[in-house]
């Protein structure tokens, strides 16, 4: 398992590990994520397949009113796959709200769009990106849509405002 | 978009609305004379929220959003939905349900790759290949009406095997397509694998090496081209993939002319598929196509209008869900353009927390500028026909 060569070659820069239904995902710091990914590329994890997040919800990280918060608003998800033995490995990165996550732009090409959309679509800044510009939304739109805050109905379900319209934060939620 | 400053070079859109297109999108081309200097691929015309609504749907209502994603080839991601959500589950599908999804699976993967060539032709302006293989792929849509109910939107799977069994008369036509599809497939090798206009106008155009398609997120036919060969049917197996017997076609160069021979074989190698599935049918004769678990599957309906504890279960069901377990999971399938994932988060309750969709042309048209620079326009309608972009699955 290239889990256990990561820990012995980089001690300390998994945070957290678990493998539910056999997917093997580790929880990596900030910091030392580049030089996660630069092991594991080595290792030939050379297939990135896909870059995206997952929103803990406004609350976390502020403290919040819930017992349960989440240090960090966001993880972002990288799923990386070894083409030589097949092996796959997902990579989260815990990330607080405002704060940028370096970009994988450098190693990965495939990293360049998936960074864009979760920057459109999430709002988080990937440092280093060559041209980080919303992807999927047009340039004027307000908000990032996957964010929990953002309503279901995008907030102007007629477009008669550009930004700053109704906002209904008791918007119909299933997960409440 | 503005030309570079001091450049004599000339600002060409193709698209949101063209022919070659096929579905809505836009690419900013910038020329000297007819050389492409720069290609700015513009996404996101068909962006429908789809991770947004999943949030806000049961796992059961998401599986019609999946019919639209790659709307050539709707089963397969049906398939490829349904399988992700019972590794959540952890669960499987009976022996039956599993035969018939890899049978409509192929079929799916026949018909999208028919689609594929076909267009390319066309866009390149061979048009008669085109109708000879529209001819199947009306042959593959019965079909999936006899199966599903539906042409295009199939939503034939639920979550713990089908909606329904196939009927009887499904076999028969299905047989009748074993036979003549092969021979559309000669005819259409007759009309395009040796003609040279074909091979000049797709030859040594869009060619990528094996390292850079791996660099850039390529994934199915077009990496197989380029020669990795990579297909999560034979690397991964799901459904039992790994009890057929079928080969791996692999090119060599990456370039239009290799995708299109790719895709050439694989249907050959699809129908043998589909001819071993239909063998086992018969093999193991007929019985249940979905689980009987009604925590997560409907009870059948005369159960549910006789007796009270089905019609609990119905009620259950409709109203509150299935009882998910919390935890992540990223479950991928062989789609006909290459590894289609589908990433879950679950906290349990009827709705997942996030789910994701991987689509598999969106890696491959982000390399579009890199295919293009420094050829003619007319390459890059060939390239853009190679990668089988389908707005569907690229904006979500």
């Amino acid at each position: 398992m290239v889990i256990e060569r990561i820990e012995a070659k980089l001690p300390g820069a998994i945070l957290d590990r678990h493998a539910f239904r056999g997917d093997a995902t580790i929880t990596v710091s900030g910091p030392r994520f580049l030089e996660v990914v630069d092991f594991i590329f080595a290792e030939g994890f050379q297939l990135l397949l896909d870059v995206t997040a997952v929103d803990q919800g406004p609350a976390a990280g502020s403290g919040g009113a819930c017992g349960e918060t989440p240090e960090y608003r966001f993880e972002v998800v990288y799923h990386l796959l070894n083409l030589v033995n097949q092996e796959r490995l997902r990579i989260k990165v815990p990330v607080a709200d405002g704060a940028s996550q370096p970009s994988l732009t450098g190693r990965f090409k495939s990293a360049d769009w998936a960074e864009r959309e979760v920057y459109d679509l999430f709002g988080i800044p990937f440092e280093g990106h060559p041209n980080l510009t919303r992807l999927l939304m047009w340039e004027d739109f307000p908000g990032h849509p996957l964010r929990k805050d953002f309503p279901l109905d995008g907030g102007d379900v007629f477009c008669s405002q550009d930004i700053g319209a109704s906002f209904d934060p008791e918007a119909r939620s299933l997960n409440a | 978009m503005e030309p570079t400053p001091g450049s004599t070079s000339m600002i060409v859109n193709m698209g949101p609305s063209h022919p070659v297109t096929h579905g809505t999108l836009h690419i900013v081309l910038e020329l000297e004379g007819e050389i492409i200097v720069k290609a700015t691929p513009n996404i996101g015309y068909l962006h429908r929220g789809v991770e947004k609504l999943g949030e806000y749907l049961t796992y059961q209502q998401f599986i019609p959003l999946t019919d639209r994603l790659n709307y050539c080839s709707s089963l397969m991601n049906n398939v490829g939905y349904t399988v992700a959500v019972e590794k959540l589950l952890d669960i499987q599908d009976p022996p039956r349900s599993q035969v018939l999804r890899v049978l409509c699976s192929e079929l799916a993967r026949i018909g999208d790759h028919l689609v594929c060539i076909g267009i390319n032709a066309v866009d390149i302006g061979a048009f008669t290949a085109f109708l000879y293989l529209f001819r199947e792929r009306e042959t593959i849509y019965d079909l999936f009406e006899m199966m599903a109910g539906q042409r295009l939107h199939s939503s034939f799977t639920r979550i713990g095997g089908l909606f329904r069994d196939i009927p009887p008369e499904f076999e028969p036509l299905c047989e009748q397509f074993l036979d003549s599809c092969p021979r559309t497939v000669d005819e259409m090798e007759r009309l395009l694998t040796h003609n040279p206009i074909w091979a000049d106008r797709t030859k040594g155009v869009g060619a990528i090496t094996a390292e850079n398609a791996v660099s850039w997120g390529y994934t199915g036919p077009c990496l197989r081209a380029a020669g990795v060969p990579q297909d999560l049917r034979k690397g991964q197996p799901y459904l039992g993939y790994e009890s057929y017997e079928f080969d791996i076609p692999v090119g060599t160069t990456g370039d239009v002319y290799d995708r299109y021979l790719v895709r050439t074989e694989e249907i050959r190698q699809s129908l043998r598929i589909v001819r071993q599935c239909l063998d086992r049918l018969r093999q193991i004769g007929p019985g249940p196509v979905i689980i009987e678990d009604y925590k997560i599957a409907l009870p059948p309906k005369e159960k549910v209008y006789t007796r009270m504890e089905s019609l609990i279960h119905h009620f259950k069901l409709i109203m509150h869900g299935i009882e998910m377990p919390a935890g992540e999971v990223y479950s991928a399938t062989e789609a006909a353009n290459g590894e289609l994932g589908f990433y879950l988060v679950s906290r349990g309750g009827k709705a997942p927390y996030r789910i994701h969709v991987r689509p598999p042309c969106f890696p491959i048209f982000s390399s579009f500028d890199e295919q293009v620079r420094g050829r003619i326009i007319a390459d890059a309608v060939a390239v853009l026909g190679g990668m089988n972009i389908i707005a569907g699955e690229l904006d979500r």
